[in-house]
């Protein structure tokens, strides 16, 4: 079975400006909404409280915002989580002292409810400090990443190379976040973790590509330019890149289905990931590749010249 | 050719086969279990003895035991079903401490690996899941280390005060302002001998002395060296004081670790009161001294149950009895330090303590009184007071400070200072995370994480097969041998397992069947330009390769830089992350080229390649 056997090369460098304009239309929205809608973070960035219980019933939010509001905690937020039994109540951070009892106090709070018995099933409660320390490390992981990957790349192709295949894929990421931002899906830690492991594969993507232009550019010598090296690579390689994200994509639509609660979101930003990583790597990375001007003498090291022995 | 080495076969084999083994103990699931421990660490504890006194009551009971583990300082009774093994616990906690203010033994219900004994034998072990999945209590506690140098600050501020009593230098008033020290005085001359004698009896400040108009103001602070000793001191203490503690919550496996300077980390499995676990976390314990009453025929008036006036029944930590007056002499808060150490003159074993100046005062009064008599020093926790130590009152104390000797062994004396620290100078903790996972949400975790894995995977496999035929079939092969080497990986390093850790399995071989893909592509290419399928398998092989390293190690670089930043569950996704693509090379390159050398490598003529 084949699904992809293109007889000619597509040319898609000859529609990079249309491609490079789209992107930067997403790429222009998803920054307006992270700075205007700003990201919904979770209480492990914020500081505060979260109680997931299941209720022996199913209960009317209403009920519970009333008697958590009653005790005092006005600003709770209860929300059904998978399913009318399951609540997730979220408080923010208290002040010292009192927010490490929070839990506790809903807990107790709970138990006046009307009408049903509740299960305590996970309780987070993480202080400011901790959160404004897990969003530094966030952000030294982003760094650290980007860093990594440019110095890799750069040794082992060219520095162009190297920053289409990043700004291709901090393209991705700042994707992710603009939807996480339009949509004000929580974004927590483990968004973080699935953001910098789209980050290192869609580089993968990037990666196959260029190491078939670089072998292109080794075997032909001179008879295509650039465009058409890239055309050809993009197209040799698209077969794979098709079958293995479909792969890639099953498995994560596999937790995005059966992970349960916990994991929607990781999975969901996964997903966002990597159905961009396809577009960036083909026509955002390869597109940079072709404006910053690189050519055959740029990859194809002249061969060492021996020294000849003089008689 | 298309022929790997002897050799290289047997490797691979060998590989496969020890992670066939390490991963195996992961499909035995777990005994349930009840383990007993002694109630304080290091006591004597007899497990065979207390197992053959176990024996008949639990067969008397009627609750059928799967036989008895011993390990040092551990039994564990194994039992067919969680009923059977509440009500084992609840008889065997009876049976050995009949009175729950003083246990013998600390009893908790455990889950043991079903593994079978050979496998065993060889440290397989299953993978040590996490609290997402088990269920239990996470804590990240902090050190309030302000707190603790305030109150150092305090207690210097006291003492210098007595200090310059004691050396008849006249001050005009001494303060603690924030972290310094402030002390003024008339002249020059007067601080100038109070810096010489301050300078000498307390190494631990650094002085500078300013001109305040006619004044003269001394300002210490402490030195970096004795701060971050003290930092230490307090994060070590606290630990120590924590351990104690946990003990008596009847956990079976806690963690507790430092994390960074001032931070502990405390994981309790299986833990549902969270509200007593906390309780039992941020509970203080006091320490008080008094005195003994060794009126002749009291203690034994006090066994019998007439307890005289004005006194309080009490046990030694060896269980001996002993009559305590009710009268508290001094608390914990005068302590300031307490270190082992050895008796200047006969060369034992001994306790240093330190007193600040009240309490030196107070303690050189009493001792004056009371020479010959015992005094007792006590450990208050939860209402419960137990005589750490009652030594005889020799002579007159003065200085504040204090030395504990007579009838003890270096370990002795450690762990007393050990235990008179904990009580008294304990740097405030405060709880700054949280995370408690009840154990039915544990169970479903690991359901959920089990099915996706197993739904993308036969989602993946089937589509190989279908698209890439033989081929395909080895690739999907090659890809469950990654998993079970993954597994075998994790087993063997006993590496956390969380929820993210088993998404970042499934995300690994969506990611790993990457390698073969690209493969079994370039295979294609190469029939399709019409070279010979020997040619062809061993040309898709050799050029996949590059790009399969490249790209495997900027995922690697994520997944580093995941493991070092990340924490809690980004940490558990990043191990499997980082680990998996290890194996995942090892199996997408040479066990899948293994399986296809041996269907096509070495003959003569292959018509044709079975790649779809």
């Amino acid at each position: 079975m084949e699904f992809f056997h293109p007889r000619q090369d597509i040319p898609f460098m000859r529609h990079a400006l249309w491609f490079n304009a789209v992107s930067l239309i997403t790429f222009v929205a998803a920054v307006l909404f992270l700075v205007f809608r700003g990201l919904n973070l979770s209480i492990e960035f914020t500081g505060g409280t979260l109680v997931e219980v299941r209720a022996s019933e199913a209960v009317a939010l209403d009920a519970v915002r009333g008697v958590l509001s009653q005790a005092g905690l006005r600003e709770a937020q209860v929300q059904n989580f998978g399913s009318a039994r399951d609540l997730l109540i979220r408080l923010p951070h208290l002040g010292d002292g009192e927010s490490a009892q929070a839990a506790d106090r809903v807990r107790e709070l709970l138990s006046r409810v009307p009408g049903a018995s509740f299960e305590v099933r996970r309780v987070e409660f993480v202080g400011p400090q901790v959160g404004k320390e897990l969003a530094t490390n966030g952000l030294m992981a982003l760094a650290f990443v980007v860093l990594g990957i440019v110095a890799y790349l750069a040794m082992r192709f060219e520095w162009r190379f190297a920053v289409s295949a990043i700004i291709a894929n901090l393209h991705d990421v700042v994707i992710i976040l603009g939807a996480f931002a339009a949509f004000q899906w929580e974004f927590s830690l483990s968004v973080l973790a699935a953001v910098l492991a789209v980050l290192g594969y869609s580089v993968n993507e990037t990666v196959v590509i260029f190491d078939r232009v670089r072998e292109v550019f080794r075997q032909r010598r001179g008879k295509m330019d650039t465009p058409e090296v890239l055309d050809h690579a993009i197209t040799a390689t698209m077969s794979r890149t098709i079958i293995t994200h479909a792969s890639t994509l099953a498995m994560v639509v596999t937790i995005l289905l059966f992970g349960g609660e916990t994991l929607h979101y990781f999975a969901l930003a996964l997903t966002i990931g990597i159905v961009f990583g396809i577009y960036s790597s083909i026509f955002v990375s390869a597109a940079l590749v072709m404006w910053f001007g690189v050519t055959r003498e740029d990859l194809v090291k002249p061969a060492k010249k021996k020294e000849e022995a003089v008689v | 050719m298309n022929r790997y080495p002897l050799w290289k076969n047997l490797l691979i084999a060998f590989v496969l086969l020890l992670g066939a083994i390490y991963a195996a103990p992961n499909l035995f699931g777990e005994i349930p279990a009840v383990q007993i421990t002694p109630a304080r660490p290091g006591a004597p504890f007899d497990a065979p003895t207390l197992a053959a006194r176990l024996e008949p009551k639990l067969s008397a009971a009627g609750l059928v035991h799967q036989g008895f583990l011993f390990e040092a300082g551990t039994l564990r009774v194994r039992f067919a079903d969680t009923e059977t093994q509440i009500r084992a616990k609840d008889l065997i906690e009876a049976e050995l401490n009949p009175n729950p203010a003083k246990p013998e033994a600390i009893v908790a219900l455990n889950l043991l690996p079903g593994t079978p004994e050979w496998l065993a034998r060889l440290g397989a072990k299953p993978m040590y899941l996490g609290l997402d999945l088990r269920g239990g209590v996470h804590f990240l506690l902090e050190v309030d280390m302000e707190g603790a140098v305030t109150k150092r600050l305090d207690a210097i501020g006291a003492d210098l005060r007595s200090l310059m009593r004691a050396e008849k230098i006249r001050h005009q008033g001494i303060a603690r302002n924030g972290r310094l020290i402030e002390a003024r005085f008339a002249d020059e001359s007067s601080a100038e001998a109070a810096r010489r004698v301050i300078a000498k009896n307390v190494p631990d400040l650094a002085i500078d002395v300013s001109a305040q108009g006619e004044a003269v103001e001394l300002v210490a602070r402490l030195t970096p060296a004795a701060e971050k000793t003290l930092r230490e001191f307090a994060l070590k203490q606290n630990i120590t004081t924590l351990h104690n503690r946990i003990n008596e919550l009847g956990v079976a496996e806690p963690v507790i670790q430092q994390q960074g300077a001032e931070r502990i980390v405390v994981q309790l499995p299986g833990v549902q009161d969270v509200a007593k676990a906390k309780d039992i976390l941020g509970r203080t314990a006091t320490l008080e001294v008094r005195l003994v009453d060794d009126t002749p025929g009291a203690l034994e008036e006090a066994i019998a149950g007439r307890v005289p006036l004005g006194t309080e029944l009490l046990y030694e930590r060896n269980g001996r009895p002993i009559l305590v007056k009710k009268d508290v002499v001094l608390t914990g808060e005068r302590l300031t330090d307490a270190q082992p150490g050895f008796d200047g003159q006969t060369g034992e074993p001994a306790v240093h303590l330190t007193l600040d100046s009240a309490g030196a005062r107070i303690f050189r009064d009493v001792t004056r009184d009371n020479v010959g008599k015992r005094m007792a020093i006590l450990l208050i926790e939860r209402g419960q007071a137990e005589v750490i130590t009652a030594p005889v009152i020799r002579s007159e104390i003065t200085g504040g400070r204090v030395q504990i000797s007579g009838a003890m062994t270096v370990e002795e004396a450690r762990d007393i200072a050990l235990l008179l620290r904990a009580g008294s100078l304990a740097a405030p903790m405060r709880i700054v995370e949280e995370r408690t996972v009840g154990p039915s949400l544990g169970k479903e975790n690991i359901e959920r994480g089990v099915h996706a894995t197993l739904w993308g995977f036969a989602i993946i496999a089937v589509f190989m097969i279908v698209y890439y035929q033989r081929i395909g079939f080895y690739s999907v092969v090659a890809l469950a041998a990654n998993l079970m080497l993954l597994v075998a990986l994790l087993s063997l390093l006993q590496a956390t397992l969380t929820l993210p850790g088993i998404a970042a399995m499934a995300l690994t071989l969506g990611m790993a069947i990457d390698a073969n893909v690209l493969i079994n592509e370039r295979i294609r290419e190469e029939l399709r330009l019409g070279v010979s399928p020997q040619m062809a398998i061993a040309a898709g092989y050799e050029r996949a390769f590059a790009t399969i390293l490249d790209s495997n190690v900027t995922t690697l670089i994520a997944g580093v830089a995941l493991l070092v930043f990340g924490s809690g569950p980004v940490r558990g996704f990043a191990v499997v992350h980082c680990l998996g693509i290890l194996t995942s090379m090892f199996s997408a390159i040479l066990v899948s080229r293994m399986l296809v050398n041996f269907t096509y490598g070495g003959k003569k003529r292959v018509a044709h390649v079975s790649i779809g």
